[in-house]
């Protein structure tokens, strides 16, 4: 009897209970962006100043489809194939925290927009500034796994902990699908 | 499934072999989740007697009118404190302590699923507690109340730095609070010991895995205010910035969104701890486990939709008050529903009156009380009268320290054997047991008649004439008693520690996988990993004509 | 709030006591059945037989039965809880209901009387309202924190929160005076946030709004006290009507003399309590937002008699 007993992997209800508990932070952001649209009292609002940024979505999304690419070629051994796509994902993330960056740099400087501006403002930059902070942490890991697999250590003996990573990467990117849409398409 | 007795030596205990610097690095160090679970209750322990010499503090202030114990910025400093102490470094400590010293114990695992953050959980926890007392030293301590509503804890309202340090405090102790919540969650689903399905968990591992999800659920509003609010206070952002349009109840709902909740997370463990604690003295199993593992599912999916009964006087929508009221009513029923489980476990029993039934048996008395007074709080009409006064206070101290408190002393005594290897004193216990009660009761009762007069909470003093200095002066009388019963708690451990009997493997009779286990168990917790056939493994041993398995 | 003197108060109140008789109904079951079961099952001190008891696992119709009888119970309480908060949330103004608006500020209670065209602090009067027929109804609001407005007697409590208009109402049926005070913790000194509600029969209530509409009489000369009062910078906080002093910081003091109390329930109005509060207002109310003025001697004599003609 104690041959049969499965239980599930504890890495991934780890990772799991981990997305669950940021979606709610996340919610919390959310409701208090949607709360608080076209409550500003003064200052710019959203379709004054915010355009959709269609690149930087087309890039992160597409991150997610290369780290898929990346975990098969790992499981089928092809570690030339994984370091190739596992760095288009690190590259894909990084063109979008700049072009967050610049946009946010185009928000203070041009149009006098600062989280203390205005409710709108302060929502703004405290949500995409979350978001944007969760993509930098899974960045860094992304990079420690590059790092392992440049420096010759066995990947293929951590596929688990690679496929969370993943796992985690996608959910920062379905999080920027329901940012994307509350900010950039809804809000405005 | 023999046990063998191992030394103390072997847990990690002082012997002569071993110099001070070593011992005290294996519990740094350490990630055994029993040290760790110690450790945790020990911090909490010791809070709690800081805690509660800040509440001994607002009686005496509070014995007379117009007294001038302390002044009045001492005085909202105090109760600040207290609160926030006894809910986030003595209730959530109690939660991880117990979870994690009991769990991997009960389902027959060596240790957590993730030690290392079991580590880092107790650390957070530790930082952030300090962190809040290091307030102390720099002469800024929090004084907005333990729920803090904005805009009283606006920069402008509030200029130094002391609702700087309560928010840092409780947000690094949360992260901490997370870590464990993730580790038991991965632990119960992850770590069972062959043949424990999850019906055949023992309740109080069904109780911490809801807990543990509840956590995960109501921790991240907690979170949010706080960053929310030290955006406001750091950067000038607007969240509750009534001039920029900011509107300060949104702090009240995302609190309560967390603090509704937060007294379940806190109450669950001590479910957990009845429901092993009322069987086995009774001779009994629990009376319908289903039930009682639905009614704590209810528990979780209502208790999320009821906090705005905090918030009846701020002049929400009659049809949200009235949602409120009701969804608050409805989640009386399955609380109620487990206190007639345990009553029905008794029944028909024969119930052994050691130390932890007595806590056990004053648990149930006192938390029927407290449930039924808060359902004269879920009432909206009459919460507008009820709501911020005295009767508030005498409510949640029954639900905390009638329920709560007296709950955790029935566990302690009870798994304080397994966890030393060594008995308390039966006679101190019950000393301990019956005055703790007399002034506990003599200290709170009152209180509600004082929320009857008229009398508001979180006020340094009162208008004399109004009926209130007699109840006050009870109330202060009563806490005398209950230090009397405190320091008897302190005497039995010590005695217990110093003086106990051997306790054995297991001294109760009792049927879960723990008590397979040494007193204290070794690092390794099991020789064997066992495999079980039903909820009560010890049951099925001692009764091998009359097992669980067939019944279940 | 069980001398209710209100219809809300009487809601609330019925309320209450179908609470008691319910829960008093539930506490002497449920503790009964529980301490019979703590009595009538101890394990007997001659028992050596060392058996255990019969192992009941459960039974369906028992759980069913305690389920559903407690959503009987909530299914009564709810329905008279909602009809209860429609009758005290819903109501609206009557043509003739007298209108008061009330500032909540950090601690004390400033009181605006829209259709009378004057404003007064930390003393309320209202008419006594037989059947509704002159029914009080409150705007609240704050200046600064949340503050909350209860008067026992009177009603529930209500907040009064920034940025936001909060309503009360109430029609009390007897004359009296009524303590309240601020029931939302507010900083240092919400303990001695008081007020007093005067309630008066129409004709007493309609005499005292119009003396207070009057603004104070405007003497020949002015007086010593007059010189007083604006060398010790009181009009940058205070106002007196008829007067030129017109600071909005802190309590309107036209007619001081006819409040009862001082400081927001702090003293008694006595000119010795007076003269003690304007020397140092932090001895009664420390932390308040008062300054001492520190006056003694002949300067603090003149401006208490000034304030003393504030009738």
């Amino acid at each position: 009897m104690a041959q049969d007993w499965h239980l599930p992997d504890r890495g991934s209800v780890g990772i799991l209970m981990l997305i669950l508990t940021e979606s709610v932070l996340f919610a919390m952001f959310v409701v208090a962006y949607i709360v608080y649209s076209g409550q500003s009292i003064t200052g710019p609002s959203p379709k004054d100043v915010l355009n959709l940024p269609i690149l930087a979505t087309i890039c992160l999304l597409s991150s997610s489809l290369t780290i898929v690419l990346a975990e098969n070629a790992l499981q089928k051994g092809n570690l030339a194939n994984f370091k190739l796509w596992w760095l288009a994902t690190i590259a894909l993330g990084l063109e979008f925290l700049t072009a967050t960056a610049a946009e946010w740099r185009h928000l203070i400087l041009d149009e006098n927009l600062t989280i203390t501006t205005n409710l709108f403002g302060t929502t703004y930059y405290s949500l995409v500034g979350l978001h944007a902070t969760h993509v930098l942490v899974g960045m860094i890991f992304l990079l420690i796994v590059m790092l392992a697999s440049f420096l010759g250590r066995n990947i293929q003996r951590q596929e688990r902990r690679v496929k969370f990573l993943s796992w985690y990467w996608h959910f920062v990117d379905a999080v920027w699908v329901v940012v994307f849409t509350v900010v950039y398409v809804i809000g405005r | 499934m023999a046990s063998i007795n191992f030394p103390l030596e072997n847990a990690g205990f002082r012997t002569s072999e071993h110099s001070l610097a070593q011992i005290l690095y294996r519990w740094i160090a350490t990630t055994d989740h029993k040290k760790l679970g110690l450790m945790y209750i020990i911090c909490m322990l010791l809070f709690f007697v800081v805690s509660g010499l800040m509440a001994v503090a607002i009686r005496i202030q509070l014995a007379v009118p117009n007294n001038h114990f302390v002044s009045p910025e001492t005085f909202n400093q105090l109760f600040t404190m207290h609160g926030t102490t006894m809910v986030f470094l003595v209730g959530m400590p109690m939660v991880a302590g117990l979870g994690n010293y009991l769990v991997p114990l009960m389902i027959g695992a060596r240790d957590m699923a993730f030690p290392r953050l079991n580590a880092f959980g107790f650390w957070a926890f530790l930082f952030g507690g300090v962190l809040l007392y290091s307030s102390y030293f720099f002469g800024a301590v929090p004084d907005v109340g333990w729920f803090g509503y904005a805009p009283l804890t606006s920069k402008i309202f509030n200029p130094g730095p002391s609702t700087d340090f309560w928010v840092l405090g409780v947000l690094v102790a949360g992260f901490g609070t997370i870590a464990s919540a993730i580790n038991v969650v991965a632990t119960t689903v992850s770590m069972r010991c062959p043949g424990m399905t999850l019906r055949r968990m023992p309740m109080f591992v069904w109780v911490m895995l809801v807990d543990a999800l509840l956590i995960l659920v109501i921790f991240p509003p907690l979170a949010a205010a706080q960053i929310m609010l030290m955006l406001d206070r750091l950067t000038n952002s607007n969240f509750f910035n009534p001039a920029a349009g900011g509107n300060v109840l949104l702090w009240q709902h995302i609190f309560w969104i967390f603090g509704h909740p937060e007294v379940y997370v806190l109450i669950f463990p001590i479910f957990a701890i009845m429901s092993e604690v009322v069987p086995v003295f009774s001779r009994k199993p629990i009376f319908g486990k289903p039930a009682m593992v639905a009614a704590i599912a209810v528990i979780f999916f209502i208790g999320v939709g009821v906090w705005a009964h905090h918030m009846f006087t701020v002049g929400l929508s009659a049809l949200s008050n009235t949602f409120f009221a009701t969804a608050t009513m409805l989640v009386g029923i399955p609380t109620g529903i487990k206190i007639f489980n345990w009553a029905a476990t008794m029944y028909g029993g024969k119930i052994r009156y050691a130390t932890p039934m007595l806590f056990a048996c004053g648990f149930l008395l006192q938390f029927l009380v407290a449930g039924l007074t808060g359902i004269m709080l879920a009432t909206a009409p009459f919460d507008w009268q009820l709501h911020h006064t005295y009767f508030v206070v005498g409510h949640f101290h029954f639900t905390l320290i009638g329920g709560l408190v007296f709950g955790l002393f029935a566990g302690i005594y009870y798994w304080f054997p397994k966890a030393t290897g060594k008995m308390c004193s039966e006679f101190i216990g019950r000393l301990h047991f019956w005055i703790f009660l007399v002034g506990f009761n003599v200290t709170f009762i009152p209180m509600h008649f004082a929320g009857f007069l008229g009398m508001p909470r979180r006020v340094y003093t009162y208008l004399p004439g109004h009926g209130l200095e007699t109840w006050n002066l009870i109330s202060t009388w009563g806490v005398a008693i209950q230090i009397v019963g405190i320091l008897l708690f302190v005497v039995n451990i010590i005695w217990g520690l110093w003086k106990g009997e051997k306790a054995g493997d297991d001294p109760w009779d009792a049927w879960t996988l723990e008590w397979a286990a040494s007193s204290p168990p070794p690092e390794y917790n099991f020789e064997k990993i066992p495999v079980v056939r039903s909820g009560r493994p010890l049951w099925d041993l001692k009764h091998p004509t009359d097992p669980d398995w067939k019944f279940e | 709030m069980f001398n209710p003197l209100t219809t809300p108060a009487k809601v609330e109140f019925n309320m209450g006591m179908l609470e008691f008789a319910i829960t008093g109904a539930i506490f002497a079951v449920v503790a009964g059945l529980l301490i019979y079961t703590m009595i009538r099952f101890r394990r007997r001190p001659n028992d050596e037989s060392g058996t255990e008891p019969p192992q009941i696992y459960g039974s369906n119709q028992i759980e069913a039965a305690w389920t559903v009888i407690p959503i009987l119970i909530v299914f009564v309480i709810a329905g008279v809880s909602a009809r209860s908060v429609w009758g005290v949330e819903d109501a609206s103004p009557p043509a003739n209901a007298l209108h008061v608006s009330v500032v909540g500020h950090q601690f004390w209670w400033e009181v605006h009387y829209p259709g009378y065209n004057f404003v007064t602090a930390n003393e309320i009067h209202v008419p006594v309202s037989h059947n509704r027929e002159r029914a009080t109804y409150f705007e609240l609001k704050s200046s600064d924190v949340i503050h909350s407005l209860w008067i026992p007697e009177l009603g529930g409590k209500t907040d009064l929160i920034p940025n936001r208009v909060n309503h009360m109402w109430m029609d009390p049926s007897e004359a009296g005076i009524f303590w309240g005070s601020c029931t939302e913790f507010c900083g240092v000194q919400h303990a001695n946030m008081l007020l007093q509600v005067v309630v008066q029969e129409p004709a007493d209530f309609d005499q005292w709004a119009a003396a207070q509409q009057q603004p104070q009489p405007v003497p020949t000369e002015i007086s010593a006290g007059q010189k007083r009062f604006q060398a010790a910078a009181c009009f940058a906080c205070h106002t007196v009507r008829g007067t030129r002093f017109n600071g909005k910081l802190g309590p309107d003091l036209t007619h001081l003399m006819s409040r009862r109390q001082l400081g927001s329930g702090v003293l008694a109005n006595t000119p010795a309590n007076l003269q003690a509060w304007i020397v140092d207002p932090q001895q009664a109310k420390p932390g308040c937002r008062m300054p001492a003025s520190k006056l003694s001697g002949q300067n603090l004599e003149e401006l208490v008699a000034y304030l003393e003609t504030l009738k």
